[in-house]
């Protein structure tokens, strides 16, 4: 199962704000966006699902597993939405629905592809809510999003993706939200399980820090189009881009210290 | 949970202080010399001395005002000037008419508002969608009794189904012409009323389409319409139950003038006559119950809001 | 920065905003019903084609046509000219209800904004109370007292939004108020009125206007539910309302000309609304409009009277 991105571009408004970006994720690859904020990573990871924002429209091609999802009618994208590809988003305050218990709220993706009954979802919730190592699962999954804390939600909306194991987890800047404690938390969560279930992995991110912790190859934007795609360790070594150069000086400014090459630790 | 609902409950009685207080203040006091107003132009000082002593208008006001709240406590409203029949009776009677009025054209705006207004949202940007919010506008801008001589020109003149005005006299004992007689009524009301609602319910539905977790439910596998209807949808009917105060006092405000377009013995009708009989102890009775009960619904509203949503409801 | 360069700044953004509100098609149709029904009453002060209170029973219930454009009534007065003439009361009542509700909302709102704690609460629990009260009913109130005409329309409406007026503008005045560009002018030295000038009132006068307009639609509704009912513009007045009254009892046989003043009174508030509307759009830089995000309901529905 492998996603084949070629030439898509985003439309909004008559605006052209992604123009052209094209990469690869084979089976069980982990990759990287990354770009500066308006560079068009999240557009191109809500293009791939079919969940632009009204009044945008995509163009270009994307291939999953040989099919093409660009026009491919919602009800058909639906049934691979949360079965076959996952996606996290950056906030986690207002991507859970807060009238609703997030133990319901896993449940859900169960409960729409696997067709389980009630109690059956619900039991899996607590499953979903232990492997992401929530406290206490049985008594939280009872709990709604507001009395959760950020770091615990953002787990909680992993938990909803990946609850169907999906083939492929896109990641949009899914610890850029959180308190920098935490935010090393999460990416090891996610780290292990990506690798542990053998997915494929799309993450987003500005941060060529947190990037050069989880992912391998790495695409870089800007304005909406592909200014550099090479191995994590060559951008980090020897960027080529403007772009990346910039990038790289912003992480080092922070957190990452370039004791040793080839990902070191988070501060 | 507790204690909002106390805190809110002390709200609405200084509410309803306030409201009575400021009817009383503003009927007994700025006429002026009411007994006066009462007796007419001509009349002796002999009469307008007994006039006085019979509203008991030689008393220190806050008296006055407490005998007037005093006699609410034991349901009792005053007496009309002009016919002497107690106030509390005419409006149980009258209230069978009003009531049920009420409630009709709650619910026909309620059908109009909901599914009209979500459509209208979910098919922004086309034809049918603009078509819809503009039609809305446009309704909400009829002034209710013209919207109710054109329902009675088409469904009374033109089509002769329902009848134009009045209201059976043997009331609801004959229930099927009680009914018949209403829905012209209850539908000026309640079309013209779903209009303002529905441009409410269209821009709650907008916002609702914009929210994160709705993006997120169609990201687990549902349609994006699917997303909408089931995790969208419940908060736009919350924010339908905040406006649902200022809907009923629009109800109240329509069927004061539905009635009298329609003839129909309610409580509104009944009001405009005593104004214009300057029955100043009736129209402060009818008021303040109007008053009263409008304010109770939006304390109802405000509970049912707070019991409803599971973020405000361990806020205390 | 001198106040002259700054004065010249804020005309242009204010050009910039009637610009934007004639391109926005709600506003531009507001502006110009609004523009057509207060020509209309200027108008009528000089000249309409019939007298309306010229009664001529022998030409009573003609159908629309020449010379009476729109028919005529059963005294045979000529319903455009008293559609014309009735542009006049509807005037009045939206522009004395405004001012009324200017003055007590910004009273209020100044009252509930800028003084010492205990009476910014009380103010605020005071107007909360108060919004409860239904217009029409304040009306009757007053009509009961008072007997019936427009100056009750006109008082009621203009409390009663008033009120509205000063709950919306309040919360945007203790808001700004703490902002920081107004403590960097008072920082600055500016004097208390020039800092109100310079600063509060560009930012509380968008929200305000748009509650105006509601406000002057309501009024119009008012007048016309009011007058129905007789408790509103004198017999002798020329009114929307008022004709709508007279007619009625003719409906079932002369259905047709009830549909004049409706029409008049339905175009009138629309626009009133529509101007409204397109007020907040053009007027608020924080509505992503382009996005394809949602706009948030920001300020509450107008109640709507008879």
């Amino acid at each position: 199962m492998s996603l084949q991105v070629r030439d898509l571009t985003v439309d909004i408004d008559g605006r052209r704000v992604v123009d052209g970006v094209s990469f690869d994720v084979p089976d069980g690859a982990r990759m990287g966006l990354i770009g500066e904020s308006g560079s068009g990573k999240s557009l191109t990871a809500l293009a791939v699902l079919g969940l632009l924002p009204d009044g945008a429209e995509a163009g270009g091609s994307v291939r999953w597993d040989g099919r093409e999802l660009v026009g491919m009618p919602d009800r058909e994208l639906a049934t691979l939405r949360g079965d076959e590809i996952g996606i996290v988003f950056q906030e986690p305050r207002t991507a859970l629905n807060p009238i609703r218990t997030i133990g319901r709220q896993i449940g859900e993706a169960v409960r729409i592809h696997e067709h389980a009954t009630r109690r059956e979802a619900a039991e899996r919730a607590v499953a979903e809510a232990a492997r992401v190592h929530l406290p206490d699962p049985d008594r939280i999954v009872a709990r709604y999003p507001h009395q959760l804390s950020g770091g615990q939600r953002q787990r909680a909306a992993i938990a909803m993706a990946l609850a169907c194991r999906p083939r492929l987890l896109i990641a949009d800047e899914p610890t850029t939200a959180l308190d920098v404690t935490i935010q090393a938390e999460v990416l090891e969560l996610l780290r292990s399980l990506v690798s542990d279930a053998g997915m494929s992995l799309v993450f987003i991110t500005h941060d060529l820090a947190v990037l050069s912790q989880i992912a391998t190859h790495g695409v870089v934007l800007e304005h909406g189009r592909v200014v550099e795609s090479a191995p994590v360790s060559t951008l980090l070594s020897a960027p080529a881009s403007p772009v990346t150069q910039g990038l790289l000086r912003d992480a080092t400014a922070t957190l990452w210290h370039p004791a040793a090459p080839g990902g070191g630790d988070a501060g | 949970m507790i204690r909002y609902a106390l805190t809110r409950l002390v709200l609405l009685l200084v509410g309803l202080v306030v409201a009575s207080a400021l009817i009383f203040l503003t009927l007994r006091v700025l006429p002026g010399d009411v007994a006066q107003l009462i007796a007419g132009t001509n009349s002796t000082p002999q009469q307008i001395a007994t006039y006085r002593e019979q509203l008991g208008l030689d008393r220190p006001l806050p008296l006055q005002y407490l005998d007037w709240i005093g006699g609410l406590a034991h349901g009792d409203l005053g007496r009309s000037l002009l016919t002497g029949t107690p106030v509390v009776d005419e409006l149980t009677q009258k209230a069978q008419v009003t009531l049920p009025l009420g409630i009709m054209s709650l619910v026909i705006a309620l059908l109009v508002a909901l599914p009209f207004g979500v459509l209208s949202a979910m098919w922004r940007g086309r034809g049918a969608g603009t078509g819809l919010s503009v039609g809305a506008q446009a309704v909400a801008a009829v002034p209710v009794v013209w919207a109710g001589m054109m329902l009675v020109v088409v469904f009374a003149v033109w089509l002769g189904w329902l009848p134009a005005q009045g209201f059976p006299r043997a009331g609801w004992q004959q229930p099927v012409l009680a009914l018949r007689a209403l829905i012209l009524p209850a539908l000026t009301i309640g079309v013209v009323e779903g209009a303002t609602l529905m441009r409410f319910v269209r821009s709650a539905t907008l916002q609702a389409v914009g929210e994160d977790y709705v993006r997120t439910a169609a990201a687990k596998g549902l349609t994006r319409t699917q997303a909408l209807i089931r995790h969208g949808l419940p908060s736009v009917g919350l924010s339908v139950v905040t406006v649902l105060g200022l809907q009923v006092a629009g109800i109240v405000v329509g069927a004061v003038v539905v009635e009298q377009l329609f003839s129909l013995p309610g409580i509104g009708r009944m009001l405009v006559s005593d104004v214009f009989a300057r029955d100043l102890p009736k129209v402060q009775g009818e008021l303040l119950v109007l008053t009263g009960f409008v304010l109770i619904v939006g304390f109802a509203v405000d509970l049912v809001h707070r019991a409803i949503d599971p973020r405000q409801r361990e806020a205390g | 920065m001198t106040g002259r360069q700054e004065g010249i700044r804020s005309a242009a953004r204010r050009q910039g905003r009637l610009r934007r509100l004639w391109a926005l098609s709600t506003g531009r149709f507001g502006l110009i019903v609004v523009a057509v029904v207060a020509l209309t009453a200027l108008l009528s002060l000089f000249w309409t084609p019939f007298d309306p209170a010229h009664v001529d029973i022998d030409a009573r219930w003609l159908p629309p046509g020449w010379p009476h454009l729109l028919g005529t009534d059963a005294a045979g007065r000529d319903i455009l000219s008293l559609i014309i003439a009735g542009a006049r009361t509807t005037v009045f009542v939206a522009v004395s209800s405004g001012v009324i509700a200017t003055v007590i909302g910004i009273a209020l709102a100044a009252l509930g904004a800028l003084t010492a704690r205990w009476l910014r609460e009380t103010v605020a629990v005071l107007v909360d109370i108060l919004i409860a009260f239904p217009v029409l009913l304040v009306a009757m109130m007053l009509a009961a007292i008072w007997g019936g005409s427009l100056w009750v329309v006109v008082w009621s409406v203009g409390i009663g939004f008033g009120v509205s007026i000063a709950r919306v503008t309040r919360p945007e005045l203790r808001r700004v108020l703490h902002t920081e560009f107004v403590l960097a002018g008072r920082a600055s030295g500016l004097t208390p009125a020039q800092n109100l000038r310079r600063h509060l009132l560009p930012n509380v006068a968008p929200v305000f206007f748009v509650q105006l307009s509601w406000a002057m639609a309501i009024a119009v509704l008012a007048e016309a539910g009011l007058s129905y009912l007789g408790l509103g513009a004198a017999v002798t007045d020329p009114s929307w309302g008022l004709l709508l009254k007279d007619l009625q009892q003719y409906l079932t046989v002369h259905p047709v000309a009830v549909l004049w003043p409706g029409l008049a009174i339905t175009l009138t508030v629309l626009g009133l609304n529509l101007l409204g509307d397109g007020l907040r759009e053009a007027t608020d830089p924080t509505l992503a409009r382009r996005r394809g995000r949602a706009r948030s309901a920001r300020t509450h529905q107008p109640e709507l009277t008879a």
